[in-house]
């Protein structure tokens, strides 16, 4: 067991851990951050996507132990009193239906909007190209994406 | 209570066709949600299955004793362990007399007939202990050639999937008479076509968690349908139907998949019984590609006789259809809604189907969206544009030449299905202008004419589907095990808010929007004022679920079924309170009014407390306003739409790009046009994914090969275009106009994105690319045309 201390969503966490324990497995099962979800087991659906010190990163794809010392941002430490902007703009351009893919399609698109504040369609559609949604056809995702430049998502 | 309660605002304005923001997001875009896997009670333990590497194997022993001695393992257990108690898997759908149905123990005990049949499962601490000690099971198996090719497996020397043999079935359908449609037809056009087997891939994995307490159990899973799981549970397995509750909490996606009843919902109950714990297991998605069912996977043989101006005479197909190892919860009878559907828009006379159901050694099949009408979809709009060119008739103009017209509607088509409404040219039109239909022919002609390398092609799919599942005597006279209504329940709270229960299961479609939308309108109350529940057994007891684009054409009837039940009770109330006759009262806008006295009125939240309070009912009137409906459609719903793909394909590479992509479609009455689109978009992204990227590709041996993501090529948004949706109008005949929108843009897009490919390609000699049309599979096709004398 290995010991880790990591900064989820504004709280400080200590914990023992195995040193293969995944960043999300540590995240959902030991800290309760149940709003990342996992989709695959190979780094490429994105569903468990998260902030690592400000950086998106696919946490099934982190030990928790490379994480120890870090500031981690979830979905669910997202909204700051009120929605975030992509948030909303994701609620706004009905970018999700089964909601599923939506924490790390947010998380990634928020990681994209601030390397690039005002992306065109093809810098958005080749930015979330490591995040896949089976519901929408991405049309409302690349909608909302760029509703949510236009709000200043950085502001 | 001396207060005056809030009793809502006044009523609302129309809500149904608003582009309603979904009530659903809240949760979903804040990670507050309740997936499955998300749970997490006292004591839960973990499965782990082991699995068959072998496509075909006689199982000699197994021995879990050694995974016992592993650290955080409670219990381990081979099929055998739980003999008779394990049962077998229903197939609900036995579509003819004589079909076999082999037995389906949900862990295989003598044999396993797929890779990844489930022999054993470990019960541990953790996941992680769980999926170590799957490797310390041993199992001795005795391989046996595995039966991959439908063809070959109805070779009399094959070797048998079943001791009964491979052919489950063989279903047929003739109307007319096909014999005289093709004697001496001017044209007969005859095309083979490979429907490839589809992975369906939600996002979220299939996840399961049961719990004992006494004689009762809950189980969590994410399904599609809760109720049917619930009623299975019972009435093959054993176990009273009121001490079972089913909860499907928020489910990520299903597409078909979760239709299903899975080996581990009936094991996770009965080990959760054996162990005296509440169990987990959440798949993995190598291992849901390996065990989650299948889609699609038939051969196609079509055969069109028309006369020489184009007018369609006759249709016969022959189909194989791949059930996979073992017949599912409606595997056989997939092939049968596409049955139905080889006609589409046309009018022919005569039309005949046959279809085979083939064993293999591979994962059953089973519902993937669409299931069977994409099929067919992609057969009669592939032939048709073959048919145009081998007549040499612009492929607009032929299916103009052939389709019901609007004038003609309602219309029995020669497979007997009665389309209530339609208006193919309207569609069609709208999509021609929106794609500059004429100007991208000038360009291709043009394109073509300089020999670019860079090819355009055009692609049309004038579609319909049947849906709205389903007539329940239709059900029955096909077969099919259950009905196809579906239930709805209105409760009326004391202060005026509404509770609606629907049997509908939503996992994606926004029902809790979309049903809100239609009980504002109904019973006058805002849209704020109502909650909508759905997908708990103890919550919503009676239900038939969700596929089949069924919510809105069934469940949305039932709705609006209470809604008059509630607004009755209510008139009875209202007319004590009013001191009026109830027959002079008027429902409108959320309030009852004396006719000729709009002063004097009620709304429906005033009766809602004054029923609450009981203190001034006549006489025999019970104190609830609570009502329930269940609605058994008459018929089918029947979306179209005119689809058109235009594609850019590169000669050198192969490489195919989807330039434009227009989806005109007629879903009649529209709830929510918000939540209408997307569902377009989505179903139009996944047959372009059937048409270009996706296939699950077994090996010699047997072994599935795309078993993650990196090998089964799900598109991401730099994969797909952007569409441009519209929408014509015809009503349906039902009470809300509404027809089924889930699984057209599926059915649409695929054939329209293989025939701009081909069109692309026809000047070069190519007829035919087998799906996906990869860049390689184009290019092969390009230089096999070439070599054959085309002109490349």
């Amino acid at each position: 067991m290995t010991h880790i201390t990591v900064t989820v969503d504004g709280v400080q966490y200590v914990d023992q851990v195995e040193p293969r324990l995944l960043l999300v497995h540590y995240l959902r099962e030991v800290v309760g951050k149940t709003g990342t979800p996992v989709g695959c087991d190979t780094s490429n659906c994105g569903s468990c996507t998260v902030l690592m010190d400000g950086q998106s990163v696919k946490s099934c794809s982190v030990l928790a132990v490379q994480a120890d010392g870090s500031d981690v941002t979830t979905i669910e430490g997202l909204a700051n009193g009120e929605l975030h902007p992509v948030q909303r703009a994701f609620h706004e351009e009905h970018a999700l239906q089964c909601g599923y893919c939506t924490p790390g399609m947010i998380m990634a698109a928020t990681d994209l909007l601030r390397d690039n504040p005002d992306p065109t369609e093809e810098e958005i559609r080749e930015g979330l190209e490591g995040n896949l949604c089976r519901c929408t056809g991405y049309e409302n995702i690349v909608r909302a994406v760029k509703r949510a430049a236009q709000a200043g998502v950085t502001a | 209570m001396t207060s005056t309660p809030v009793l809502g605002d006044a009523a609302p304005a129309a809500q149904i066709g608003q582009a309603r923001l979904r009530k659903e997001d809240a949760r979903l875009i804040t990670g507050q949600t309740t997936w499955t896997d998300n749970l997490r009670l006292p004591g839960m333990l973990h499965l782990a299955f082991v699995r068959s590497p072998f496509a075909h194997a006689k199982i000699t022993r197994v021995d879990v004793s050694a995974a016992l001695e592993q650290p955080g393992v409670i219990a381990a257990f081979s099929g055998a362990d739980f003999g008779a108690e394990q049962g077998s898997l229903p197939c609900a759908w036995p579509v003819t007399p004589d079909i076999i149905i082999p037995a389906h123990p949900p862990m295989a005990v003598d044999e396993v007939r797929y890779v990844g049949e489930a022999v054993a499962v470990v019960v541990a601490r953790d996941r992680y202990a769980a999926a170590d000690a799957v490797t310390a099971v041993d199992v001795d198996y005795e391989p046996l050639p595995p039966v991959l090719d439908m063809r070959a497996a109805l070779e009399p020397d094959s070797p048998k999937v079943h001791e009964a043999g491979n052919k489950s079935y063989e279903w047929v359908f003739a109307n007319g008479d096909v014999e005289a449609a093709f004697t001496d037809a001017p044209v007969v056009v005859e095309r083979y076509f490979r429907q490839q087997r589809l992975i369906p891939s939600p996002m979220e994995p299939r996840a399961v968690v049961a719990q004992w307490s006494g004689d009762e159990v809950t189980l969590w899973s994410a399904t599609q349908i809760p109720h049917i799981v619930r009623f299975a549970l019972s009435a093959f397995f054993g176990i009273p139907e009121q001490h079972i509750r089913v909860v499907a909490p928020d489910v990520g996606g299903g597409f078909g998949s979760k239709l299903q009843f899975t080996a581990e919902e009936v094991l996770a109950v009965l080990i959760s019984r054996r162990v005296g714990k509440p169990v987990k297991w959440n798949e993995t998605r190598s291992e849901g590609n390996l065990t989650g069912h299948h889609g699609r996977d038939q051969w196609q043989r079509i055969r069109i006789a028309a006369d020489a101006d184009g007018r369609i005479r006759g249709l016969d197909v022959d189909l194989l259809a791949d059930m996979g190892a073992y017949l599912m919860l409606v595997t056989p009878g997939v092939p049968l809604l596409g049955a139905f559907m080889y006609p589409a828009i046309y009018k022919m006379d005569a039309y005949s189907l046959k279809c085979t159901g083939v064993f293999t050694t591979k994962m059953p099949t089973d519902a993937y969206r669409g299931a069977g009408r994409p099929e067919a979809t992609f057969a009669i709009e592939r032939i048709i544009d073959e048919l145009a060119v081998e007549l040499g008739i612009e492929p607009m103009e032929l299916r103009q030449r052939n389709w019901i017209t609007h004038e003609e509607f309602p219309f029995t088509t020669i497979a007997g299905l009665t389309y209530d409404s339609g208006n193919y040219e309207a569609a069609t039109a709208r999509a021609m202008e929106m794609f500059d239909y004429d100007g991208l022919r000038a360009e291709q002609r043009e394109r073509n004419e300089r020999g670019d390398k860079v090819r355009l092609g055009i692609g049309i799919s004038t579609f319909t589907e049947m849906c709205g599942l389903a007539p329940s005597r239709v059900l029955g006279s096909l077969a099919y095990g259950a009905g196809g209504w579906e239930s709805a329940s209105i409760r009326m709270l004391p202060t005026g808010k509404v509770e609606v229960v629907t049997g509908s299961s939503a996992h994606g479609q926004g029902h809790e929007t979309a049903w809100s939308q239609i009980v504002a309108d109904h019973l006058g109350v805002p849209f704020e004022d109502i909650r909508v529940l759905h997908g708990d057994t103890l919550v919503s007891p009676k239900g038939m679920d969700t596929y089949g684009s069924r919510s809105l054409a069934v469940g949305g009837l039932a709705l609006v079924g209470a809604c008059d039940k509630v607004i009755e009770k209510a008139r009875v109330i209202a007319a004590a309170l009013l001191e009026a006759s109830a027959a002079d009262l008027e429902f409108a806008a959320g309030k009852f009014s004396v006719k000729g006295d709009p002063s004097a009125s009620k709304t429906i939240q005033e009766i809602a407390l004054a029923t609450f309070a009981a203190h001034a009912l006549p006489d025999g009137v019970e104190p609830s306003l609570d009502s329930d409906a269940t609605y058994d459609p008459d018929n089918f719903s029947y979306p179209h739409g005119t689809h058109l793909c235009a594609t850019e394909v590169d000669t050198e590479t192969g490489f195919v790009t989807i330039r434009s992509y227009v989806a005109v479609d007629d879903v009649g009455v529209v709830v929510n046009p918000l939540i209408v689109e997307g569902q377009v978009h989505g179903g139009v992204a996944q047959g372009i994914a059937q048409a270009l990227y996706e296939e699950g590709v077994y090996d010699d041996a047997g072994n599935l090969v795309t078993t993650t993501m990196a090998d089964y090529l799900l598109p991401s948004a730099a994969d797909l275009p952007s569409y441009q949706t519209e929408r014509t109008q015809t009503p349906a005949a039902n009470r809300l106009g509404v027809k089924g929108v889930g699984e057209a843009g599926t059915i649409a897009s695929t054939p329209a994105v293989v025939n701009a490919i081909i069109d692309a390609l026809r000047p070069l000699g190519v007829a035919d690319v087998e799906m996906p049309c990869t860049p390689e599979r184009v290019w092969r096709a390009i230089n096999a045309a070439s070599a054959n004398g085309g002109t490349a």
